[in-house]
């Protein structure tokens, strides 16, 4: 009798290591390097826009920060005279960004106190909604609705205001035109940010802590005094933030202002008067017949609302996720 | 034997008893509001809505201040308030969509979707020209960007989720910056960058990559929350078979979280589909389909409503909001779609 051998085969013993495989590097190589493009993206556009930019910065030096003038002529010996200055859009962005936030701020936090303590939850969830929709609305229907439909009423508006409160200084006008004012562009952008800081905001309130409502409820506060010395005291980091994103909504929208507003490049402080700046607006509008020198002063202008966006939006970002860290 | 159900009460709820003077507090508010402006020199919308707020928010105050106490006055006013501010903030988007409905209903024919614009100027009649080349070169527009931006926003977003380098918190930053970014920077840094000293002309490619600097972020923050959905036990198991980290993101982690990606995508190109300005200096114009991406000018749907807005003509405006409509319908759908993607994803949960 003869026994078989059973053969067993066994794998080859592997060394154990802690050496990635060849797939794993280059996997992680790829991702390390592809991470570092978003800040490519981001040097690139600063590097591109100043360095074009940077004749008209220095021709003009300070002054194309605050001189208000924009003019290019070509003289008769066919050289070009040029003088550029951002003065008037630089105030008149702000001015606008201002009405936009003292209007759409208030109404913002107001909804999202409404979505969060007192709407009904399917209410609450249709609404939540109706505020994501809003935000994906194409930034030309806010432009050609507030030409179109919202003009109107806000010329009607600005006359109310300026019948009753015309002796605040910057309610008064230097004659009665009150179309296409800076008025009306803030309050097509307050509408426009109206998602964005109510969704910040509401996610902030979310987040008060449950234990902390009910105490003050079992405190004997009505909602409203629940709201006033819990949720807004918890919430108050997450609107200012919230605040601040709509802020660099309001400082880069670009169509829907240049739609509503009349741009003109003398600085003016009467809101409801019919003529405002806006930077982003002007490139546009001086873009298609400028000269090359003036579309590098463009390129300019575009560096500085770079700039003030990004700076905005980066200290926004900041207290926005501190606020929600500090919340969990 | 018979046994009696005891039904939970809540003594909390409001009842109809509870109800009755609270309608009854608004409709007289009604009441007094029609009365008031028509007697009085107040006139119009404004006096209304404010009157009616004044009245219905008194009234209710007042009803709680006899029942209740001033406290209960005072909280009464600042739901009011609120519910008061909410109505406001809404009216708008109620506005925007019966306006663009309306408006924009009298344009549509059916040759609209079939004709492009060089049968027609902004001038003709209504039943002439049409947006085709305009759909054409959007679905263009938002294929090229999908292609550029995807590979970088996923790459990015994995680097943040299977990665967690050192850089971490630093690109984290640098993506929420970026997404802030106005378009128009991103118009003209495409054109500073590519076309201001060089032979080439405004183009489709051109304006995909303006485009696809807006899309990053959006896909990369919205791929980033996904890929944190996806449960740390299925990359630990794929670890634990003995797959490389490669193999465990490639065949376990991103197939887990793909209806999530495509809510990402989806979302992205809702970002950019109704994008104006950047279009402005990177498109070039055209009135006919051009199926060539990379040279010669392209039309778009927002470029379309531009156009007409800047006719200024009654007609043009009139095809100003059929573009809208259009557009906003394709925003619409694609609103839908991801929601639908979006409530799927958390099955993975």
């Amino acid at each position: 009798m003869s026994s078989t051998l059973i053969e067993r085969v066994l794998p080859e013993k592997r060394a154990l290591t802690t050496k990635p495989r060849p797939s794993d590097v280059a996997f992680r190589t790829v991702l390390n390097v592809m991470s570092y493009s978003s800040l490519l993206i981001l040097a690139a556009i600063g590097g591109f826009l100043a360095f074009r930019g940077f004749g008209a910065f220095k021709e003009n030096g300070f002054g194309f920060i605050t001189h208000a003038e924009w003019s290019s002529i070509v003289g008769d010996n066919g050289k070009e005279v040029s003088s550029f200055g951002m003065g008037a859009m630089i105030t008149g962005t702000l001015i606008i960004a201002t009405i936009a936030l003292f209007i759409g701020v208030p109404l913002s936090v107001l909804t999202a106190l409404f979505l969060t303590f007192y709407a009904p939850e399917r209410l609450k969830r249709a609404l939540v909604t109706v505020v994501d929709l809003m935000a994906s609305f194409p930034s030309i229907l806010y432009g050609i609705w507030g030409f179109i439909v919202l003009a109107p009423m806000a010329t009607y508006w600005a006359k109310l205001v300026y019948k009753y409160l015309g002796w605040i200084p910057f309610l008064s006008v230097p004659s009665p035109a009150f179309d296409r004012s800076p008025f009306l562009a803030g309050i097509v952008l307050s509408i426009m940010i109206i998602p964005i800081v109510t969704s910040v905001s509401r996610e902030i309130f979310a987040q008060t802590p449950l234990e902390r409502i009910q105490a003050a409820y079992a405190l004997g506060a009505t909602r409203w005094g629940m709201i006033r010395a819990v949720a807004l005291p918890f919430g108050a980091s997450g609107v200012v933030g919230g605040a601040m994103l709509g802020l660099g909504r309001a400082l880069g929208e670009t169509v829907a202002v240049y739609s509503v507003l009349n741009i003109v490049f003398k600085i003016n402080w009467h809101i409801l008067y019919g003529y405002g700046g806006n930077i982003a607006s002007m490139i546009v509008q001086k873009f298609g017949e400028a000269s090359f020198t003036e579309k590098k002063a463009l390129l300019a202008a575009g560096f500085v609302l770079f700039v003030m966006t990004l700076l905005v939006n980066m200290v926004a970002n900041t207290v926005v996720s501190r606020a929600v860290k500090s919340g969990k | 034997m018979a046994t009696t159900t005891v039904l939970p009460r809540k003594p909390w709820k409001a009842t109809k008893a509870d109800l009755i003077p609270v309608f009854g507090a608004l409709a007289l508010a009604a009441i007094l509001d029609f009365v008031v402006v028509a007697v009085t020199p107040m006139k119009g919308k404004i006096a209304y809505v404010l009157l009616f707020f004044i009245f219905g928010a008194g009234f209710q105050m007042a009803l709680k201040w006899r029942n209740l106490g001033k406290r209960a006055a005072i909280d009464s006013l600042a739901g009011s308030v609120a519910i008061a501010g909410a109505t406001i903030a809404f009216t708008p988007v109620l506005s925007l969509l019966a306006t663009t409905i309306v408006k924009g209903a009298k344009g549509l024919y059916p040759g609209f979707f079939f004709h492009d614009m060089s049968v027609a100027n902004y001038q003709s009649p209504l039943n002439q020209g049409g947006v085709v080349q305009a759909i054409v070169g959007t679905l263009y527009l938002i294929i090229l960007a999908t292609l550029i931006s995807l590979p970088l926003s996923v790459l990015t977003a994995l680097y943040l989720t299977e990665i967690r380098g050192k850089a971490s918190g630093f690109i984290q930053f640098l993506v929420q910056a970026m997404s802030g970014i106005p378009s128009v920077v991103a118009g003209i840094f495409i054109y500073s960058a590519l076309l201001l000293t060089t032979s080439l002309r405004g183009s489709t490619i051109m304006a995909a990559l303006a485009l696809a600097i807006l899309m990053i972020p959006t896909v990369t923050r919205t791929a980033q929350e996904v890929l944190l959905l996806v449960p740390q036990d299925l990359r630990e198991a794929g670890l634990a078979l003995g797959a490389t980290q490669w193999k465990t993101v490639a065949t376990i982690v991103v197939p887990a979280a793909r209806n999530g990606l495509i809510t990402a995508v989806i979302l992205g190109v809702a970002r950019i589909a109704g994008e104006t300005a950047p279009l402005l200096f990177t498109l070039g114009v055209s009135n006919k389909i051009n199926w060539n991406p990379f040279s010669g000018g392209q039309s778009a749907l927002p470029y379309y409503v531009w156009s007409g807005l800047g006719d200024g003509t009654e007609l043009g405006i009139d095809r100003a909001w059929s573009g809208i409509l259009v557009l906003l319908m394709l925003v619409l759908t694609l609103f839908v779609v991801a929601r639908v993607f979006g409530t799927r994803k958390v099955k993975i949960k």
